[in-house]
């Protein structure tokens, strides 16, 4: 029987922050009208600074609390960071295209913090319940910065798209959970992991149930053959939501996978790991194959980020504590990779429209070289050429699968990858080798520069001092198997 | 005797018309949105059955939860759908295709 003392609010204290200061700044942004737009998106990058300060200091221990349905841990820690980061810099970028466009509303960054605080439950959830209401607050805010050009036909039918897919994603996440409930007697998975691992050949509930909840959150990092949602959403979007979607709402959906299959269901590795190889051979193949016929480079980007998760679905295949210690540097470096992408498709834009096409980019070395070479990084790196980090976020994760037998899984992932350069190489020869077109609009803003500066130094540099974004993902792994 | 089966049979039968009415629907938003609510209340049945045999209170509160959850969803969804509508003038299925998807 629980007593009913107040649970322990440390543990949650950068949720609560976050979330005070969202209520916060939007009366700021009511009573000041709609000319505060840029104070507030300021304030809450400010917000989430702290937040992510707070994070890394609440998560150095394991802490749980409210009975045993949050905890924070190193794991947490690592995957919140990368999180809020991810949220920073989408409300840095954003500000001046939404003023661009005309729809500079200060409800784009409270929105985006509401959204990160959903992604931080999901992150710290250690119940049923927490994980589904971490993951609707995320979802809800997310349907709503979908359709946020609301004039816009196709920001609002990608409103539209996103909320009928993803509410039939928490529907099947939410039968499995039902299911995982009825057949075990609990929600929570410290007591479901007791429950898994001492009852014997598991029940064919228990294990319908954990296929449901596997493909609701399939739906969630977009895993082929749950992707059908993803180009669609990521083309009309704004961009600087895409980039969101591409960036933070992967961070915490791969979370949440990680921590729903490794804690309570760890003991059924042999049953999950089957989905879960299914889902990674079929997203790598068609994220690269499908990438190749796109002409847009925000449909582009949606199909390279189906097969990153293909990649990063390996090392949770691994299942050890060295495959999720490569999913964790995977995901930190694809954050850094693909937030300098989306800056610099943030900057391609002439006469004041955007313009998202491939071939807008030709001869981009000789009008704009900065810009080209930046983007030339991010691609090699997508494409996983050294020295550039992505190749060693890819070393990481076939070394797991290797250490692991899954060899063929490693065979794959590395044919994969070399169809996966043509369409990555093919921009870099669109740059550089095709007649210019005109220049594009000039000046780029500073926050836009100072991405770019930042996530090209990244993942330029990360061979030489790899330590701060490996040690913690160590840490973090560590923590995942320690219990 | 009505038995925990039956109700997961019930539940499971109106889950799958929930399924099938998101995907064989051409016709309209609004009918897909009350697939959408069909499926959670599928989902809450197997909840308070569950609840009941288990003698544990969880899935009562789960089902609570989610109740208050799913109104919320149908309120942003029903907003998105008045903003679709304003910019197509149409929510027939067919006509969501500004993008190939």
């Amino acid at each position: 029987m629980h007593s009913f003392a107040p649970p322990a609010l440390l543990p949650a204290l950068p949720e609560l922050v976050l979330v005070c200061s969202a209520m916060l700044l939007l009366l700021i942004g009511v009573f000041r009208g709609e000319g505060s737009s840029r104070l507030v998106s300021w304030l809450a990058v400010l917000a989430l600074v702290v937040t992510l300060g707070l994070a890394v200091r609440v998560g150095l221990e394991p802490r749980v609390s409210f009975y045993g349905m949050f905890v924070t841990d190193p794991f947490a820690a690592f995957m919140k960071t990368l999180v809020l980061l991810g949220s920073a810099v989408t409300i840095l970028m954003g500000m001046r295209y939404f003023e661009d466009h005309g729809i500079a509303r200060f409800e784009f960054p409270v929105l985006v913090m509401l959204a990160s605080t959903g992604m931080m439950i999901m992150v710290s959830a250690n119940d049923l319940i927490t994980l589904y209401l971490g993951l609707e607050l995320q979802s809800l805010a997310l349907y709503v910065v979908a359709s946020f050009d609301r004039d816009s036909p196709r920001s609002s039918e990608a409103g539209l798209k996103y909320f009928v897919l993803g509410a039939l994603a928490s529907g099947l996440l939410l039968y499995g959970a039902s299911l995982v409930y009825g057949f075990t007697g609990t929600t929570n998975f410290a007591a479901l992991a007791t429950a898994v691992s001492s009852g014997g050949a598991p029940s064919a509930g228990l294990i319908i149930g954990l296929v449901f909840v596997a493909i609701g959150l399939a739906f969630k990092v977009s895993a082929v053959p749950f992707h059908m949602w993803t180009p669609d959403v990521y083309e009309g979007a704004p961009t600087p939501v895409t980039a969101f979607f591409a960036v933070s709402t992967k961070m915490a959906a791969i979370a949440l996978f990680i921590r729903f299959l490794v804690e309570p269901f760890g003991p059924l590795l042999a049953e999950w790991r089957q989905i879960i190889v299914f889902l990674s051979v079929a997203s790598m193949i068609l994220g690269s194959v499908a990438a190749i016929a796109q002409s847009n480079i925000k449909r582009l980007m949606a199909y390279s980020s189906i097969g990153h998760i293909g990649y990063a679905l390996i090392g949770l295949a691994v299942g050890t504590s060295s495959g999720i210690r490569g999913v964790l540097v995977y995901m930190a470096i694809y954050l850094f990779m693909n937030l300098g992408t989306w800056a610099v498709i943030l900057c391609m834009r002439r006469n004041g429209q955007m313009a998202e096409g491939i071939a807008d980019l030709a001869g981009l070395a000789r009008t704009q070289p900065g810009l080209a070479l930046a983007l030339a990084i991010f691609m090699f790196a997508m494409a996983g050429v050294p020295p550039t980090a992505g190749f060693f976020s890819k070393l990481y994760i076939f070394l797991a699968a290797i250490d692991a037998h899954l060899n063929g899984l490693a065979i794959i992932g590395v044919l994969a990858s070399v169809v996966g350069a043509f369409y990555y190489l093919r921009i870099v020869k669109v740059m550089y080798f095709d007649e210019p077109l005109a220049a594009f609009d000039r000046p780029i803003s500073a926050e836009l520069k100072g991405v770019l500066l930042v996530t090209a130094i990244v993942t330029l540099f990360f061979i030489l001092l790899p330590d701060p974004i490996v040690g913690p993902a160590q840490a973090a792994a560590a923590s995942l198997f320690g219990k | 005797m009505v038995g925990l089966g039956h109700y997961l049979t019930v539940a499971a039968i109106l889950f799958t018309l929930g399924i099938f009415g998101i995907f064989l629907n051409r016709k309209n938003v609004i009918i897909i949105m009350m697939s959408i609510e069909l499926m959670l209340l599928a989902v809450n049945i197997n909840f308070v059955a569950f609840s009941v045999v288990l003698q544990d209170l969880a899935g009562q509160v789960f089902a609570m939860f989610v109740l208050t959850v799913a109104a919320a969803e149908a309120a942003i969804g029903l907003a998105i759908l008045v903003v679709y509508f304003r910019n197509r003038g149409t929510i027939q299925v067919e006509d969501i295709n500004m993008m190939k998807g």
